[in-house]
């Protein structure tokens, strides 16, 4: 008897084997090798230091880079949520047949575009003959055109949009769950639309919250086009910092180190974030 | 599907609702409710008038539109023609929030992130109860149902039926006017069921609280409402004491949805003032102490319950003889299967006791009514085409 389950349990341990494999390869050993190098030292002597991670930690001008970075994340996952719940709250609200289809098309839409496609068209409508920029001059709004590229904000609104559906589409899964005669029980019980939503609706979405919080904050953290090409050269975050290193300054130790940096932050917020939905988690198991 | 069909039959008529407690409960009348989901109709002109304190079944197959009428008087639908009122005052336009009618959904529908405490608590809390009141009227709910010692669990740590006695309490904590019970015994299993039904049954008689409760079994609507509205296709088919649905049913539907009975369709040929004859579909003829309301030669249908049908071995005038079948003995009572000459099955329930033969299969016998009046008379044309 036990041998058979342990036969079973070899069985599927052979079947995920080349993905294992792979992800050894392609994926672990990268890791290693990137952690590796980050602390091995400038210049070519031999033997691991923490020197590259004293240098990092040391200058000012860096661990900016590391807190806009991590503040452009935080501000672009608030963003994303404050506009995709109710948007997925309207979805999960209409009823399945033409309009739901309309809309879930027009949710997935950002992610049937390439990002380079989707960063410049928010040039075309944040630059300075842009369609905000000439839509405020010719209503009088303004007198000159504001600068809105190569700003922080700029980037949030395009990361923001960008990022969207990585938010929306967990809401949802998550509301689908929700069942609505608990909504239908908490208004029985004298409840108002505000309080049912606040203890009744909001709670159990937390697991979808908190789902698409970690996966806009590690793409924006992580994302490299928008912010260069929005924020123009002028605004530095961390993956633009190390391909600067890497590829510009050839330093290769010190953007390992940058890297590896900007690897342990986003584990650490994931880590944070799904320790909170563990909380959740044993009520929402269905 | 109007009564014009039903055959007037003297018997005692009880009148609803006197055994409720006065005073207490809130009366609901719905007026005339027609409710459409799109081109839909799956509510027509529904008219019931449930007085305070009483306890009443919506009767049904799936789909007939109970679980609508259940949402319209919660506010969670509003109706597209027609009125409701509590108390006299309308509420079709008052938001469920501020409506005071409490429902127990067919899944219980727990708050599964709350404790039992706050699941019964809930509804206190909204209209912003002290919290000393809110611990003892909880502990007073829980006590009621008898789950006292569970107020720390979770939903998902419970059984389905006290699941379902804390979805009660919870309703009631708020002192709802009318409570509404969606199908709340559906999901348990047999014995549960039996022990929850008179559990139910006594906590709401002793509350005095006006319910509607819905149910597709027929057995739980005879032996819990006061009175029953009978259901199909989005129209009340009866409405009346469960006696009455089950003795005097008004449309051929009901008849065979409440109870077993014996259709046997024939042709009225004569009938005065006190009697009628119907012939059979092989010619043989039946005579009734009814007076039916229709034309002679008309096409009818009989509806005979099997226990208002004697088997006789002596035959006498008006008796039909009929063939022994099949004799299922069944505890208290003996369940036989007869045929007509012409091979028209008919089913007999019989009394069984000590001292009483059995009948055999094969054996003629004679088949009466036990009653003149145990016998119901539709025109065909009356009925439901979906029977
Ligand atoms: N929200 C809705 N939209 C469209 N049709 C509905 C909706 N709710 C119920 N119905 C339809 O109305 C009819 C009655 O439903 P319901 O009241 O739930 O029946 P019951 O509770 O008697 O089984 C069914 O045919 C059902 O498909
Ligand atoms: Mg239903």
């Amino acid at each position: 008897m036990q041998a058979k389950a342990l036969l079973k349990a070899g069985r599927g341990w052979a079947l995920v084997f080349p993905l294992t494999l792979f992800l050894m390869i392609f994926y672990l050993a990268p890791i290693v090798l990137m952690v590796i190098t980050s602390l091995s030292q400038a210049g070519e002597t031999e033997g691991l230091s923490w020197s590259q991670y004293a240098e990092f930690f040391g200058d000012g001008f860096n661990l900016k880079v590391l807190w806009d970075t991590v503040w452009l994340g935080t501000q672009t996952t608030i963003v994303c949520l404050l506009l995709g719940y109710p948007l997925a709250l309207l979805h999960s609200r209409t009823r399945p047949g033409n309009w739901r289809s309309i809309l879930t098309f027009l949710i997935v839409l950002p992610l049937l575009t390439s990002a380079v496609v989707r960063t410049f068209a928010w040039i075309v409508i944040l630059g300075r003959q842009g369609v905000i920029n000439s839509a405020l001059l010719s209503l009088s709004i303004i007198e000159e055109p504001l600068r809105l590229l190569s700003t922080h904000h700029g980037v949030i609104a395009a990361l923001s949009q960008i990022q969207m559906p990585l938010m929306i589409l967990p809401l949802i899964a998550s509301m689908a769950r929700l069942d609505p005669n608990l909504e239908a029980a908490s208004a029985s019980l004298g409840s108002p639309a505000w309080r049912t939503f606040w203890r009744i609706t909001f709670p159990l979405t937390l697991p979808g919250i908190i789902a698409g919080s970690m996966l806009v904050f590690s793409a924006s953290v992580s994302s490299f086009v928008t912010p260069s090409v929005i924020g123009g050269g002028r605004l530095m975050f961390m993956p633009m910092y190390i391909y600067q290193q890497a590829v510009s300054l050839f330093n290769y130790p010190f953007a390992a180190t940058i890297s590896t940096v900007l690897l342990i932050t986003v584990l650490a917020v994931v880590t944070l974030l799904s320790s909170l939905g563990s909380l959740t988690r044993s009520y929402t198991r269905t | 599907m109007t009564q014009s069909s039903t055959v007037p039959l003297a018997s005692a008529s009880s009148s609803s609702a006197e055994s409720s407690p006065p005073g207490r409960g809130h009366g609901l009348d719905i007026e005339g409710i027609t409710h459409r989901f799109g081109d839909v109709t799956v509510l027509n002109q529904i008219h019931l008038q449930v007085n305070p304190g009483e306890f009443v079944a919506l009767l049904g197959p799936s789909g007939c539109g109970k679980t609508t009428i259940l949402r319209l008087v919660a506010g969670l639908l509003t109706p597209t023609v027609g009125q409701i009122r509590i108390d006299g005052q309308r509420v079709e336009h008052v938001p469920t929030h501020k409506r005071n009618v409490g429902i127990v959904f067919q899944n219980y529908a727990l708050f599964p992130h709350m404790n039992v405490f706050d699941n019964v608590a809930y509804g206190l809390r909204a209209q912003g109860a002290k919290t000393t009141n809110v611990r003892s009227r909880v502990q007073d709910m829980l006590e009621l149902v008898q789950l006292e010692v569970m107020g720390d669990r979770f939903p998902n740590e419970l059984s389905g039926g006290q699941q379902q006695r804390i979805a009660l309490a919870r309703a009631l904590a708020v002192e709802p006017r009318i409570l509404l019970l969606d199908e709340p015994f559906s999901a348990l299993d047999k014995n549960l069921r039996l022990d929850m039904q008179i559990e139910v049954k006594r906590l709401l008689t002793e509350q005095g609280i006006t319910t509607m409760f819905v149910t597709h079994d027929q057995e739980e609507a005879l032996s819990m409402a006061d009175r029953i509205a009978v259901m199909s296709n989005g129209v009340v088919q009866q409405f009346d004491t469960p006696t009455t649905v089950y003795d005097r049913p008004s449309t051929l539907f009901v008849s065979q949805f409440v109870g077993t009975t014996n259709l046997i369709s024939g042709t009225l040929i004569q009938h005065n003032r006190e009697s009628c004859v119907v012939s059979l579909a092989d010619g043989e003829q039946m005579q009734l102490a009814i007076d039916p309301d229709m034309p002679i030669n008309s096409p009818v249908q009989l509806a005979i319950r099997p226990e208002n049908l004697r088997l006789s071995t002596e035959p006498s005038p008006n008796a039909l003889p009929v063939r022994v079948d099949i004799c299922l003995p069944l505890g208290a009572a003996t369940i036989y299967e007869v045929r007509t000459a012409s091979g028209i099955p008919i089913k007999v329930t019989q009394p069984r006791g000590i001292g009483v033969k059995s009948l055999v299969p094969g054996q003629t016998v004679y088949l009466t009514l036990a009653s003149a009046h145990a016998c119901s008379i539709f025109h065909v044309s009356d009925t439901d085409p979906s029977v």
